[in-house]
């Protein structure tokens, strides 16, 4: 079995211990059962117990192990080792703009605010009918590229302008679900919901230069559904 | 003042509108002038000033002046908004870049009618 050492750059910050974060380089080997950046990981952790990170189901579904690999926001879980270049050491930092709570844990408090208020759920006052609201094809068609998002927050903590107001700007993430409701032919709350975002921060912060849509580990693309909540309020408003 | 998140001022609209608008009114300008530079009427100071004098132009120009403003201003208010987070600094902020942007424009005009 081919074995390679993979080197690393970390970012270290425990808050207990710690003045400052600092970096760390580790070196790990891999072999070719390890694919993805998380598996380096995992070896890492049987190496260093302390280096902390989040993980669960280890196949781009639940979100959690968002880092910002070499640069940029990804899924470790999702990312090819073999995508990065031999003898250059891999740096990995915590997602950027959150509060570090260890290592390469952030605090997403911000964030879920952000998502729970565009009401990320069906607002529909009709009494339920017997089965299931129902929907035509092509309605159903709209939500497709909106209801996929994870929220593992790649997308929002790539926002310049969610860095600078993460408590005004709802970001990518959150406009995202806000559309995949605004666009859901069975939600009745159109008008409230496009009452809630028509603000100068909420929405508009978004200045279109689509970090979110480059980053996205689903391959989703924000910027188009904020575009079509902005052409929603143009719509209502003449 | 309890300090609790408050959100819909209802002018995001308005202002995202604004500013796209202006800019289209600014390139068509900015191309009118152009095609008016390339035939030459900007070659000699009468030549210029008989068509910086002209009714169309003068409505045109002023026109421009006015996106310009408008457009500066949300571009300023958005830097503002930013950068700046004590609500009285920036409503003072806010207070002053819109009062010369209203004294540019009203400058400019006396400028285009004193042609």
């Amino acid at each position: 079995m081919t074995t390679r050492t993979l080197q690393f750059k970390i970012y270290r910050y425990d808050p207990d211990q710690d003045q400052k974060p600092y970096m760390q380089d580790v070196a790990v080997e891999v072999d070719s059962t390890d694919r993805k950046l998380l598996d380096a990981l995992v070896k890492l952790k049987a190496v260093d117990d302390s280096i902390a990170f989040r993980r669960s189901c280890r196949e781009g579904v639940c979100g959690s192990d968002a880092l910002n690999i070499n640069g940029r926001n990804g899924l470790a879980c999702l990312t090819d080792l073999s995508s990065f270049p031999d003898g250059k050491p891999i740096v990995l930092r915590p997602l950027p703009g959150l509060p570090v709570i260890r290592d390469l844990i952030v605090d997403m408090t911000q964030f879920f605010k952000q998502y729970h208020s565009i009401k990320p759920y069906l607002i529909n006052n009709d009494p339920p009918p017997e089965r299931e609201r129902l929907q035509s094809p092509e309605d159903r068609e709209e939500l497709n590229g909106l209801y996929e998002c994870i929220l593992c927050a790649c997308c929002s903590t790539s926002c310049p302008s969610f860095w600078w107001n993460p408590d005004k700007f709802v970001g990518p993430a959150g406009l995202l679900a806000a559309y995949r409701f605004i666009a859901d032919t069975r939600d009745q709350a159109t008008n409230e919901r496009l009452d809630n975002l028509e603000d100068p921060y909420r929405l508009f912060r978004c200045h279109t230069i689509m970090n979110c849509v480059d980053v996205c580990p689903k391959g989703l693309n924000p910027t188009k559904a904020i575009g079509k909540i902005k052409d929603m309020m143009v719509k209502r408003a003449i | 003042m309890v300090n609790r998140k408050i959100v819909g001022a209802h002018y995001g609209l308005k202002d995202w509108l604004a500013q796209r608008i202006t800019g289209v009114v600014m390139v068509v300008y900015t191309l009118v002038l152009s095609v008016a530079l390339l035939q030459g009427m900007g070659n000699s100071y009468d030549s210029w000033r008989s068509l910086m004098a002209a009714g169309p132009m003068r409505f045109l120009t002023f026109i421009f002046i006015v996106s310009l403003c408008w457009h500066a201003w949300v571009g300023i208010r958005d830097i503002w908004m930013d950068y700046v987070q004590p609500a009285g600094i920036k409503l003072v902020l806010h207070v002053l870049t819109l009062l010369a942007l209203i004294g540019y424009a009203g400058w400019a005009a006396q400028v285009i009618w004193r042609l």
